[in-house]
């Protein structure tokens, strides 16, 4: 008799074999904006003619699939759930299965459900897969850094004093997950007073750059287009092709 | 097929485990599945069956047995223990979908009986489990 394991964690690195990156867009406070940047980095990079998946991560309620302006699309079941391409991105959301309903879950449930997608998403061959990551410095964070060791952490921070506390938890975390950092950016920059490069600089990490406050943001939500060519749109392309590199 | 990554993943698990324990032949492997994730069970033990490779470790003649496991719930709220029927199961075939392919998705549309609360942890019968391999 051999002790029972979980058998869907031994699939996990096999549905990823085919993707080259995994960036998953974090910071710890929630409100600065992980879900519009992951997701409008995803469409940069899809733009930019990149293979790029994206993976909304906030499991009890979920938003990117407002900012692609999903429509009917669901998942393709074969051997597992096949994404679907929207607006050039293959996108994975609990959101397919509970609409609008609240998906009340703790600690255990959440890493079960996180394990459950990541066993039975194929993903098919990807250059980059971008994680939208939930709020909090817990469950998620956790179970990303040991079931996803590869994934690079983007860390989204602020001007505001809380925002970067927070920040320097979060990158304290990684450092003690050994969990990699892609970088730290500025999001909501009024100006260059952010103090996000600082931020970067004291913890050994690169400063990717700053996304502008930009009013036009909340009417280009569900329009990737629009999104896109918004000065924040603009702002992610940047940051995008300083990471992944022309295509 | 859905249950056929899940299949794929108690081989790779099966295998994987056999073989890090030094096994050369597997003999038995039992799988329990949880009545949330909604699996026809003969189906199941099918799938794990054809996708067992040949080679080391040797699986021929190996018996497979997929066993269900009965959900149980524990209301966080009153403390109420129940089981699936006693929910009225889920409703309609959305329900009934996002719980087979995410059996955590039951906090979306299930309720305790009780009190009506949607936090309420699920004690067993959640997924499918690699109970025991055995080989020499």
């Amino acid at each position: 008799m051999i002790d029972p394991r979980d058998p869907r964690v031994a699939v996990i690195p096999r549905r990823l074999a085919g993707v080259e990156r995994i960036l998953a867009v974090t910071g710890g406070k929630g409100g600065i904006g992980k879900s519009l940047v992951s997701t409008t980095l995803a469409l940069a990079l899809g733009s930019a003619g990149r293979r790029v998946g994206l993976f909304d991560l906030d499991l009890t309620s979920p938003t990117d699939h407002v900012i692609l302006g999903l429509a009917g699309e669901f998942p393709t079941e074969e051997f597992g759930l096949e994404p679907p391409a929207v607006a050039g991105v293959r996108f994975m959301s609990v959101r397919y299965f509970i609409g609008d309903r609240p998906a009340p879950m703790r600690g255990r449930e959440l890493t079960d459900a996180l394990i459950e997608i990541l066993a039975v998403t194929r993903w098919q061959d990807l250059d980059v897969l971008v994680i939208d990551m939930p709020p909090g410095l817990g469950d998620t964070t956790l179970d990303v850094a040991h079931l996803l060791p590869r994934a690079e952490h983007l860390v989204v921070a602020s001007s505001s004093a809380l925002v970067k506390e927070t920040a320097r938890r979060m990158l304290r975390l990684l450092a003690d997950l050994r969990a990699p950092v892609a970088g730290v950016l500025a999001n909501m920059a009024r100006d260059d007073r952010h103090g996000v490069g600082d931020l970067a600089e004291d913890h050994g990490v690169p400063f990717l750059g700053a996304l502008p406050w930009d009013d036009g943001v909340e009417e280009a939500l569900g329009n990737p287009q629009r999104l896109l060519e918004a000065p924040f749109g603009r702002a992610v392309r940047g940051i995008a092709a300083r990471l992944v590199g022309a295509p | 097929m859905h249950e056929l990554a899940l299949a794929e993943a108690v081989v790779t698990a099966a295998l994987e485990t056999a073989r890090s324990n030094g096994l050369t032949r597997i003999t038995r492997i039992e799988v329990r599945v949880g009545e949330l994730q909604q699996i026809e069970n003969d189906a199941f033990e099918l799938a794990i069956r054809e996708l067992l490779p040949p080679g080391e470790p040797s699986v021929a003649g190996a018996v497979v047995e997929v066993r269900p496991d009965a959900a149980v719930f524990r209301c966080r709220a009153c403390g109420a223990a129940f089981g699936l029927s006693e929910t009225g199961g889920p409703q309609g075939d959305d329900a009934s979908e996002a719980i087979h392919f995410i059996p955590e998705l039951a906090h979306a549309f299930l309720r305790c009986p009780s009190c009506q609360s949607p936090d309420f942890e699920v004690t067993a019968g959640r997924g499918v489990r690699l109970e025991a391999i055995e080989g020499d």
